[in-house]
């Protein structure tokens, strides 16, 4: 079952097989309201209870603290089923990766982070 | 997108050697700095604007040697000033990184949030900004107040 959101500024895609969350592109919507499709998008993820799920970030150009707070609250709700494990791939060509992406894992001490 | 525009035009300023990789890493770093902080400021502004005046949202970017300040400016409903003051307040007297996680875990377990209230945080955790800010009443009956919110990003 393919699952995915295309926009002109992003698209975010669900593969199977190997549980993989991308993100490309641009996401930079207003608050909670506007990323509440990509908030339930991310639930539909959780529901099908992957062992691992891993977000690949590597394309995500552009993230605003509004987007921050959506894929930090996902982080928060996986780590609290204590059952999911939790990984992030993100860009080393990419400058706001290399500032911003540890704070995942201080949300969520075993969380694998590469930086690709 | 207007954050992206003063980003691009900005890195004019800091060329680019193309012998030089460490410069191309650097734009690209300035670049990605002043499009994040900027649209965060502007975000800000137009959330925060009190609708009721006309005071307009202004940005400014002023460019030195070893960064960039940038000042936005938009008026704020004279009853949300002392709210507001006492958030600044508090993000100037914990430690940003702290306070970052302790609003992610508010926030994740809120609901109703409508508001991620990380935007000023993240200038202070991830991109190590100084913050100041200016109140100004710009007119009185009615009274409209003017906050400006100064970054300053050193580069």
């Amino acid at each position: 079952m393919a699952m995915e959101i295309n926009t002109q500024d992003y698209q975010i895609c669900y593969d199977p097989a190997t549980a993989t969350v991308s993100f490309i592109g641009s996401l930079r919507l207003s608050g909670p309201a506007e990323y509440a499709p990509i908030a339930h998008f991310l639930t539909k993820v959780a529901d099908m209870e992957p062992t691992k799920i891993t977000l690949n970030l590597q394309q995500l150009e552009f993230l605003n603290s509004s987007g921050i707070n959506v894929l930090s609250k996902f982080i928060i709700e996986i780590r609290n089923t204590a059952r999911v494990q939790m990984a992030v791939q993100g860009s080393q060509s990419i400058s706001w990766h290399g500032k911003s992406l540890r704070n995942f894992q201080r949300l969520m001490p075993g969380l694998q982070l590469e930086f690709l | 997108m207007s954050a992206d525009f003063l980003a691009d035009y900005l890195t004019t300023f800091f060329p680019r050697n193309e012998d030089d990789p460490s410069t191309m890493e650097r734009q690209a770093e300035i670049k990605s700095a002043v499009s994040y902080i900027a649209n965060e400021l502007l975000e800000n502004a137009m959330k925060f604007n009190d609708e009721t005046s006309e005071y307009p949202i202004a940005i400014k970017l002023q460019l030195e040697s070893d960064g960039v300040i940038f000042s936005v400016a938009n008026s704020i409903s004279p009853q949300a000033v002392d709210k507001f003051q006492a958030y600044i307040h508090q993000l100037l007297t914990s430690e940003p990184s702290e306070l970052y996680i302790q609003r992610l875990e508010k926030n994740a377990a809120d609901e109703s949030c409508t508001n991620s209230g990380l935007g000023l945080l993240t200038m202070l955790t991830d991109y190590t900004a100084k913050l100041g800010w200016k109140f100004q009443t710009v007119h009185k009956d009615p009274e409209v107040i003017a906050v400006t919110t100064m970054v300053q990003l050193t580069v």
